[in-house]
């Protein structure tokens, strides 16, 4: 296929791929008097951010509360649970990898099946056992559910990345006289970094984007994440569309910025989640 | 080695601070009263923001939180009410229909009874019977009524009227003759918006009354009338062409947003409850009129909102207050014109209402009652969802056979039917 | 001088266990590295395995109500689903789904990675671009993607990609998309094919890359065309990404949930509804906890029917060196 046509493609599916993040952006940039359904391609006119202060600050004459509150719920949710969830992770990874047993195998494809099951087929027991260790309709709650369904993932990035660490590093390390956390420390954590930085952004993009457990775990409005919330707020209908579209833009920019600045590794998280051994 | 420190030290540090949000987040409550709704839209909120302000003229010193879960025309809200519940973390008040709706949250489980304020009130006196006997749940009363709806009113736009020569049709024959000259107009003769699935429920519901009658509407939910019955088959070929003159975009619309096409002069008639004229109001549109649906003259589609008291409600006393506030004449003055609704005491003053709302309250001491079964009146929430969704699915199939059976088997799964 | 203990201690360990073969209590860094995975397995025990046999035998019961009913009625909510209307419509969605966004993300993932393949100028831009979308959540998709393919009406105007059609002359091509019940759900695949397509392409591209070079030259001595190449040397080598994406993308689709809510909702006559939305919305809303349980363990066996296998395979394929 000769180039011209092949740049010719690229460019037109860029373009089309383009077009909601487009249509996102120009959306959220009209003023309020300016934005119409049926003009939904036109520029604006002139450059006004009165539609995002909308959707973060919320609007009592409206009656919608704003996305800022839930903003910060779900920064309050995603850093601890994504710390939380790498270190668990990462000290899976070193046993089943350093450390195996006989069985050690199958039993990481029985925790890796945790992975692929349906939130659906856990969320009702999910919610009696928060309930009765007081965790539910908490951030807290959604931080220990997220943690709990982490370790799959977590563990399967560690474990194949610690697999590539020679066994003759850690054979060193015990005729040394290390014991299992000398060995973590002196052998594993000083090349852990690339790992850690993989499971972070992923995890963080997926805390942060999740819904399911953020509608059932938190009812409560003032509680909830903000995909919870963005999502509440566009399926009232008393809320205009292009207020809907600018918080969309607002819930979208941390995973967006993560992605532009550490794109590289948010690629390696996604690859390693699904490319075994 | 500095910048791993640093690095740690913004890790531990963001960590620190974002457990501490998490751990402050409990701290001691003040004087709160929350109110749970879902009354999130135009009149809605402005009603309910006037019951705020009869309350806090009585108790200043109370801080109202304001929880509404929009979405859903209140299905959202009734999910994240049933789990607070269940979780022992309730409200302090909540909004809920007046009817069998209230079987849902398990009254004798999660909510106290509150037969002793309808003594202390007196609001077994100002309250009209038709009212009283939906308030009743098992022998004991669970929640007070601010107002009464009525959901089989005929909206439609003066102006389109106007400019054919059309008068508001009586029967479905006058219907069909006005929707077909409008058709021809280009003008879309029915409205609908029913992507929230259950307006569709809600127009079948009035053609059943306009087919069926008051009595043969009430025999549905008690089992005296069959669902298997020729009438109701009526009914089904009825609304089946009714849908023909509707928008084409109607499943992507919500009630309000058909309301739109009335006040752009581009739509007719719409079938909606009275909220429908707070909204018109909070739109600043004047130029509609109402009339009784086809066949439904002289008959009254009542529903009822109406405040419950949880059990282990956090600030009882300030709940308490609420519903007293709530069930009197001062706060129902305020709530209802705003609202849209009429009063459920009898003796609110009249002039405070609009020309739409004074005939309604007219009605409503003469009509012959019905209870709406799309808004919690009728039947248990069991059953009404499941009829919603059967006339949600013959919108698009018109299959008149297998949703007729479809409903009663519903009737039969709710154990009324046999 | 150095410690010689552990080493000592270990060997003890190995010999107590080669003495009488039997299972011995493991001590000191062997304890402690078992007791460093405890929790994980405890808790995924529990969260995962114990909870999956709860909403089994719920599914079983009759407990429709918020007040628990555990009385057993035994496949019962089985046959009421597979009888229900909604249901049926629901699984007859997920097939439609998972077949067209399987078929659309591998090929258009597949395509997309050829043509960066290439050593073209900008391949960092054109990549990052195809990427991108998977950062979003799915509520976010689905909230662009509602106003995008909201069709307008007759009476206002069309808005969306139907007014985009009309600017550019494509009129013909509009029409009601997740509003008219015979598309539906084939509108959800739009915008989850818009999201997913991008990790297709970098798990090709991956590929692709990994292939040596050498193979290609050898193919190319041997008189292949670069047709030729492609289709008996390299698409054949790409197997294991396209059974990985397969995977991937198949549970994603069979649990599909949160695209559905914020999109379209059931859409009307259920024609963009789904399972795991149904589930929500009986459980959540309608209370009917045993019956969201049965529809949950469909949703499951559905999932494991399309995991297990691999996983036993990956199990099988790491044992061998």
């Amino acid at each position: 296929m000769p180039r011209v046509a092949t740049y010719t493609a690229l460019t037109v599916l860029a373009a089309i791929y383009l077009l909601p993040i487009y249509v996102l952006i120009i959306t959220g940039l009209k003023s309020f008097e300016e934005v119409n359904l049926y003009r939904m391609w036109d520029l604006p006119a002139a450059f006004s951010l009165e539609t995002f202060a909308r959707a973060w600050l919320g609007s009592e004459s409206q009656g919608f509360r704003g996305l800022s509150n839930n903003f910060w719920n779900s920064v309050r949710l995603t850093v601890p649970a994504t710390l939380l969830s790498a270190l668990l992770g990462s000290i899976n990874g070193y046993v089943l990898s350093k450390w195996k047993f006989r069985g050690a195998d199958g039993l990481f494809m029985l925790l890796l099946f945790g992975m692929f099951i349906p939130y659906q087929s856990i969320l009702i027991p999910l919610v009696q056992a928060l309930r009765s260790i007081g965790l539910y309709g908490s951030i807290a709650g959604l931080i220990f559910a997220h943690v709990v369904y982490g370790i799959p993932i977590t563990t399967l990035i560690f474990r194949n990345y610690y697999a590539t660490v020679p066994g003759e590093l850690v054979e060193a390390a015990k005729i040394d006289g290390a014991g299992i956390f000398g060995i973590y420390k002196s052998v594993m954590l000083p090349v852990s970094m690339p790992a850690f930085a993989v499971v972070m952004i992923w995890q963080f993009t997926s805390i942060w984007n999740d819904f399911l457990f953020g509608v059932i775990i938190t009812p409560r409005p003032a509680v909830q994440p903000i995909t919870v919330a963005l999502n509440n707020l566009a399926g009232s209908y008393i809320v205009e569309w292009n207020v809907q579209m600018a918080g969309a833009l607002l819930a979208a920019l941390p995973t967006m910025l993560v992605y532009i600045l550490l794109g590289r590794y948010f690629m390696r998280g996604l690859l390693a989640g699904s490319l075994k051994g | 080695m500095f910048r791993r420190i640093r690095v740690l030290t913004v890790l531990s540090l963001l960590l620190i601070g974002a457990i501490m949000q998490v751990g402050w987040a409990g701290v001691a409550r003040t004087n709160k009263l929350e109110i749970f709704s879902w009354w999130t839209a135009g009149g809605e909120a402005e009603g309910l923001s006037g019951l705020f302000s009869a309350y806090k003229r009585q108790y200043p010193n109370v801080e109202i939180v304001n929880a509404t879960v929009a979405g859903g025309a209140g299905t959202n809200a009734k999910a994240v009410l049933a789990t607070r519940l269940t979780g022992g973390d309730p409200p302090d008040s909540f909004q809920v229909h007046a009817g069998l709706e209230i079987e849902k949250y398990a009254p004798d489980r999660f909510l106290e009874s509150i037969d002793s304020l309808y003594r202390s009130e007196g609001w077994e006196r100002a309250l009209p019977r038709g009212v009283l006997t939906l308030l009743q749940f098992k022998g004991h009363y669970y929640s007070v009524p601010v107002n009464i709806h009525r959901a089989n009113v005929l909206w439609y736009s003066k102006k389109v009227f106007a400019d054919n020569n059309l008068q508001p049709p009586k029967t479905f024959a006058e219907f069909f003759q006005v929707a077909e000259t409008l058709k021809a107009k280009g003008i879309a003769p029915f409205v609908m918006g029913d992507k929230e699935g259950w307006e569709a429920g809600h127009v079948f519901e009035v053609v059943l009354i306009g087919v069926l009658g008051a009595d043969g509407y009430r025999g549905l939910w008690t089992g005296k009338t069959a669902w298997t019955s020729p009438r109701v088959t009526e009914a089904l070929n009825t609304f089946k062409r009714m849908l023909t003159y509707t928008n084409t975009d109607h499943a992507a619309l919500t009630w309000d947003g058909a309301g739109q096409y009335l006040i752009d002069g581009k739509g007719a008639m719409q079938i909606m409850g009275d909220w429908q004229d707070g909204w018109f109001q909070s739109k600043k549109f004047a130029d509609y009129g109402w009339a009784p649906p086809p066949g439904t003259t002289g008959i009254f589609d009542a529903l009822s909102d109406s405040f419950a008291l949880p059990r282990r409600a956090k600030n009882r006393e300030n709940a308490l207050n609420w519903l007293k506030i709530a069930g009197s004449k001062a706060g129902q003055e305020a709530f209802n014109p705003k609202k849209g609704s009429i009063c459920a005491r009898t003796d609110c003053n009249q002039s405070l209402f609009n020309a739409y709302l004074q005939s309604a309250a007219k009605d409503w001491q003469k009509d012959a009652l019905v209870p709406s079964v799309m808004h919690g009146a009728a039947t248990i929430e069991s059953w009404a969802t499941k009829y919603k969704d059967i006339i949600a699915l013959f919108v698009t199939s018109g299959d008149v056979a297998r949703t007729q059976t479809a409903l009663q088997a519903a009737c039969k799964d709710a154990k009324v039917c046999m | 001088m150095h410690d010689t203990v552990p080493t000592q201690v270990r060997t003890v360990q190995i010999t107590r266990l080669a003495r009488n073969g039997r299972w011995k209590m493991p001590t000191g860094d062997r304890l402690i590295s078992l007791l460093l995975l405890a929790p994980s397995v405890v808790a995924i025990a529990v969260f995962v395995y114990g909870f999956i046999g709860f909403t089994g035998f719920a599914s079983l019961t009759r407990w429709d109500s918020l007040v628990p009913d555990f009385s057993f009625v035994g496949m019962h909510n089985y046959v009421v689903l597979f009888s229900t209307t909604r249901f049926q419509i629901d699984l007859r969605n997920t097939v439609t789904f998972t077949v067209l966004f399987l078929v659309c993300c591998l090929s258009i993932g597949l395509s997309l990675a050829l043509m960066l393949d290439r050593g073209i100028r900008g391949e960092g831009v054109f990549r990052s671009i195809f990427l991108f979308p998977l950062a979003l959540s799915f509520i976010v998709t689905g909230v662009v993607w509602r106003w995008l393919l909201n069709p307008g009406s007759v009476q206002l105007g069309s808005t969306g990609i139907n007014l985009l059609f009309d600017l550019l002359g494509l009129g013909f091509l509009k029409t009601g998309w997740y509003t008219d019940p015979r598309i539906g759900i084939k509108a959800v695949v739009i915008a989850a094919t818009w999201q997913m397509s991008g990790y297709v392409m970098a798990m090709y591209l991956a590929g692709l890359r990994g292939i040596p070079e050498e193979l290609r030259e050898a193919a190319i001595v041997d008189g292949a065309t670069g047709f030729q190449v492609y289709r008996h040397v390299i698409l054949p080598l790409l197997h294991p990404i396209t059974l990985g994406a397969i995977i991937i993308l198949g549970h994603i689709s069979l649990k599909i949930f949160d695209l559905v809510v914020a999109m379209t909702g059931p859409g009307p006559g259920f024609s963009s509804d789904v399972p795991a939305f149904f589930m929500f919305d009986t459980t959540f809303r309608g209370d009917n906890f045993s019956q969201g349980a049965g529809i949950a363990v469909i949703i499951l066996i559905m999932v494991a029917v399309l995991i297990v296998p691999y996983l036993l395979y990956s199990l099988r394929a790491e044992a061998q060196p």
